[in-house]
């Protein structure tokens, strides 16, 4: 492993010391605990199994070659075609090295990933965050409630097949001289245009369109 | 007057026990929970913090976010990426164009976008200027939650002039939407540096003025001094970055660690302290701002010539007068603002360093024109987090000092 002298002014985006063969070190360093590395715009990306999260967690804040001081972010992202839907992705930092690795786990809604609050204080938010919007349970949380959303909200509003609209609408009721909930009311519906190239392969069904597949 | 205590004899808790009333038999004194905010002027927006109290002592704080949560990262899935960039000015409106910056880097990376020169340095000065905005609102608000009333009043004069700057490259004051992806949306209109020239040779003398005001007042080392104090292990655990992680000694600026646009071409010092408490925050926020002067200073000396954006037509919209007279240049413009730029599939996470810290963006790109997730790293949160490490023991007085430290703004917060 050793380390590249960064291009410095080539391009806008921020420049990161890069080092070479990082992919292997990390096999050997995490071990059974790595389902995959991705290495994609100068950026490395690591995913390790549910079960093994904390120890290799562990591994690359306390190993001397690269020293992941900081944990940065956690968020979810939803796939609701898969199996395991979410990805739980975790930015780490390494301040000594300069250097950021991304690691993620998979799970689904009802299997708890288990929670960095032991390690970094800090992941104590950011997993209340990603279980309020994705419905993911983090064990070991001490204190997993919602923090985003409104107080008794129901439902986990960045899951793909939560409506953009919501469920819910709120206003101030001169009745109950407070602010009530009611069932989400459009003037127009929400509409979604994808805008793209009609010529590049996009299915729009068009009225009328179900009658030539029949007569055909 | 022999009777009198001597000056600096310390005045212990002990002192006061036999004047409390002798508890009666089966009575016991109980904490007691406060609500701070969520409309509170020093809450510095809609925070609501629970804290429970013993006497004036903060036992526990518990922040209640999300009360201007607006969902934006959902809104953004359904967006192009253009139009998802205005929802960047209202993350942390108070610096703007620093949200924008990350986003736009975030794009320009998937999507391996070149950038000129020119933009390049646009963009430099106009995130240090926004710096500037930043720091003068946290500082003088900061001043004026622990009692100084007086450089609010001065240094929002400058400010207002700071933010005229942004009404003359992007006609708005605050939501700008200037930075764009591959370079800025246009040209520095004529005479626009040399006004901002004319404002940095003006602007160090009322900043050393409002310093003189308050750094070495008695009232406001008393209300700052050894007051939230975080060492730099507990910093880095709690994830702090910016000025706050600089305030403990730590010397990381991503400007230095890992530059993006022009900043490696600037010659500026990174700020530091060692003492880690609400006045080192204050002081360290105060420095930065001269050094921004001196980046700005900088990009203002070499700004090149050359255009203020990419010439990739798939990127970045031809100019009106080209679209008179070319049809192709029409159609670009048209697709670019119907269709939008495809980002190619990819994930990339980009973090700048924006006046509050680290602010990061996330971005899964499924290459089509539309976002499939993007995360926003908001560096409030990570800060604000630490509010009941920060408060515990402290006295209720403390709280808004150490919030006005923290430089919280809600927008960021609860994205």
């Amino acid at each position: 492993m050793s380390a590249l002298t960064p291009e410095l002014g080539r391009h806008s985006w921020p420049v990161m010391a890069r080092v070479d063969g990082i992919a292997d070190h990390l096999r050997a360093l995490l071990g059974d605990a790595v389902v995959e590395i991705v290495e994609h715009a100068g950026e490395v990306g690591v995913t390790v199994t549910r079960t093994g999260l904390v120890a290799a967690m562990t591994a690359l804040r306390d190993d001397p070659a690269l020293r992941f001081n900081q944990l940065i972010d956690i968020c979810g992202v939803d796939y609701p075609d898969r199996a395991e839907r979410f990805d739980i992705v975790y930015q780490l930092l390494s301040m000594a090295k300069n250097l950021r690795l991304r690691v993620k786990v998979t799970t689904d809604h009802r299997t708890p990933v288990p929670s960095l609050t032991g390690l970094w204080p800090v992941a104590g938010w950011y997993e209340r965050e990603t279980w309020d919007c994705y419905g993911v349970l983090f064990e070991g949380n001490p204190d997993l409630r919602r923090i985003l959303t409104d107080y008794g909200f129901e439902g986990h509003p960045f899951r793909k097949d939560f409506p953009l609209t919501g469920h819910v609408e709120l206003r101030y009721s001169e009745d109950h001289k407070r602010v009530v909930y009611e069932p989400v009311k459009l003037a127009q519906d929400f509409r979604s245009f994808d805008f793209l190239s009609p010529w590049e392969g996009t299915d729009y069904v068009l009225p009328g369109d179900e009658k030539a597949v029949t007569n055909g | 007057m022999a009777d009198l205590t001597p000056a600096g004899a310390a005045w212990t808790a002990d002192d006061t026990t036999d004047l409390l009333p002798p508890l009666k038999d089966g009575n016991s004194i109980q904490n007691y929970m406060i609500n701070f905010g969520p409309q509170h002027p020093a809450a510095h927006g809609v925070l609501r913090l629970v804290m429970e109290l013993d006497g004036e002592v903060i036992e526990r704080c518990d922040p209640h976010i999300g009360l201007l949560h607006r969902g934006t990262e959902k809104l953004i899935e359904y967006k192009t990426y253009l139009q998802a960039l205005p929802y960047m000015d209202r993350l942390d409106y108070v610096s703007p164009m620093c949200m924008e910056h990350s986003y736009v880097l975030a794009i320009e990376k998937l999507a391996g976008i070149e950038v000129p020169l020119r933009a390049k340095y646009i963009r430099t000065m106009f995130a240090e200027i926004t710096r500037i905005l930043n720091h003068i609102l946290n500082t003088t608000t900061h001043a004026m939650d622990v009692g100084a009333m007086t450089p609010i009043l001065w240094l929002f004069e400058e400010r207002e002039k700071l933010m005229e700057f942004y009404e003359r490259v992007s006609g708005a004051r605050f939501h700008a939407a200037y930075f764009r992806p591959g370079g800025v949306h246009q040209d520095l209109p004529d005479g626009l540096l040399q006004d901002i020239s004319d404002w940095a040779d003006g602007y160090l003398k009322v900043l050393d003025e409002m310093q003189a005001l308050v750094a070495d007042n008695r009232i406001f080392k008393q209300r700052n001094v050894d007051i939230g104090v975080i060492s730099k292990e507990d910093a880095i655990a709690w994830g702090f970055t910016g000025p706050c992680i600089r305030a403990s000694g730590v010397a990381w600026d991503l400007r230095k660690a890992q530059p993006y646009d022009a900043y490696d071409r600037m010659d500026f010092n990174v700020i530091v302290s060692n003492d880690g408490d609400c006045y080192a925050r204050f002081m360290v926020r105060m420095d930065e701002m001269r050094e921004s002067l001196k980046i700005i200073r900088q990009c203002l000396k070499d700004m090149p010539a050359g255009r203020h954006a990419t010439l990739d037509r798939k990127v970045s919209p031809p100019s009106r007068g080209e679209m008179k007279r070319s049809m192709e240049a029409l159609i670009h413009h048209f697709k670019l603002y119907t269709e939008g730029l495809h980002v190619p599939a990819g994930e990339a996470y980009v973090a700048t360093e924006s006046p509050k810290g680290e602010f990061g963006i996330f971005m899964v790109a499924d290459g089509t024109n539309k976002p499939w997730r993007c995360h926003i790293r908001a560096t409030g949160m990570a800060h604000l987090q630490a509010m009941d490490f920060l408060c515990k023991g402290h006295m209720l007085a403390d709280a808004p000092a150490i919030l006005g430290s923290l430089d919280i703004v809600f927008g960021e917060v609860d994205r």
